[in-house]
């Protein structure tokens, strides 16, 4: 039993971690017909919580009420990964990334987030409105406006073969690729890294 | 009903069998299996995603193009043996439409992916995992939500 923990604390590669979620689209279909996707489901938090009498908020979110089951599961199994799997050596992140990251201003490489942009302390500093407030909001409202997010798209939408899902998530990339080559370093210094 | 023919909503629900109860858990289940799988292989990490914007680890691509193959593979089982729901219903998967909010959209979560290291699903499970401050990630992402709802018709689509 031990062992068993001890193998499984170690990080999962990716080719256990990539068809154990891709496995995520026939269990939804074939458990409950379900599609993939986990954005919507902050679109039925918002239909919950504040529809103000938007039409796009004004549906039946109770019906969708598995979508929000889901993602409190995986909050839950966050939580048992965490405490109970969790490895115990610093992550490994590649030097090159590394040395990148240390050109933006970070030095503490030992946890699966950077302690120094992650902590409550950072809230009400530039640094909290740069990575939680603005940061947050473009995945909310960059999702909702695209239809979907990594999971409806790229993986499910792909996965059924519809093109405009391609398109979407080359989208996606080619956010990532501008913010994180051409934008993220003067925004980290205007927050004072 | 709207949510069912709706091409903005990305997970359309076409059972025609409403879970009750304790078969609602199935659902919390899975999602505990992909919360362990998000934090087991670093998914969640904010450097993690850093690394493939950077170009600099397969990992990430390794993940998600696994998930897609593995994707391709299930739902061509599925049209092919006409395999059914445990409902007996037969599987549907809507068809998505082409529209503007996939280009605009998509560039504008990207560039929300590359600062908060996230998309939604990590968010859940990295506060789960005790980075709780992310919950002030997650009520942004809500606001980015609701504000894309509220002012849905004045964006190109």
């Amino acid at each position: 039993m031990n062992q068993f923990i001890e193998w499984i604390s170690q990080p999962w590669p990716w080719y256990v971690a990539g068809p154990m979620i891709g496995l995520t689209v026939p269990a939804l279909l074939i458990l409950g017909n379900k599609t993939f996707g986990i954005s919507s489901s902050l679109r039925h938090i918002c239909a919950a919580c504040i529809p103000a009498g938007i039409p796009f908020f004004t549906y039946n979110w109770k019906k969708e009420i598995w979508n929000l089951l889901f993602v409190l599961g995986t909050a839950i199994g966050g939580f048992i990964a965490m405490n109970f799997l969790a490895n115990p050596e610093p992550i490994a992140i590649s030097e090159a990334t590394q040395a990148d990251l240390k050109g933006l201003g970070l030095s503490n490489f030992a946890d699966l987030m950077p302690a120094e942009i992650f902590n409550w302390d950072n809230l009400f500093t530039g640094k909290g409105v740069l990575f939680f407030v603005i940061g947050g909001f473009l995945v909310g409202f960059g999702t909702r406006y695209a239809g979907g997010c990594t999971s409806g798209h790229a993986i499910m939408g792909i996965s059924a073969l519809q093109w405009p899902s391609l398109v979407a998530t080359i989208c996606f990339m080619l956010g990532g690729f501008f913010m994180t080559h051409v934008l993220l370093e003067p925004l980290m210094k205007l927050v004072g890294f | 009903m709207e949510s069912a023919t709706d091409p903005n909503c990305v997970a359309p629900n076409s059972s025609k069998t409403q879970d009750k109860g304790l078969a609602l858990l199935k659902y919390v289940l899975i999602g505990v299996v992909f919360g362990i799988v998000f934090v087991k292989a670093e998914i969640i990490s904010w450097f993690r995603i850093q690394e493939m914007f950077r170009l600099q680890s397969f990992h990430m691509y390794g993940v998600i193009g696994s998930a897609i193959v593995t994707g391709i593979i299930s739902i061509q089982l599925i049209k092919r043996l006409n395999i059914k729901s445990i409902h007996g219903e037969k599987i549907n998967i809507p068809t998505k439409v082409f529209k503007k909010g996939q280009l605009i959209g998509g560039f504008i979560f990207g560039l929300g992916w590359a600062i908060t290291g996230a998309c939604p699903g990590p968010l859940f499970a990295q506060i789960g995992s005790g980075y709780t401050v992310i919950l002030v990630t997650l009520i942004s992402a809500l606001a980015g939500t609701w504000v894309y709802g509220r002012f849905e018709k004045y964006f190109p689509n």
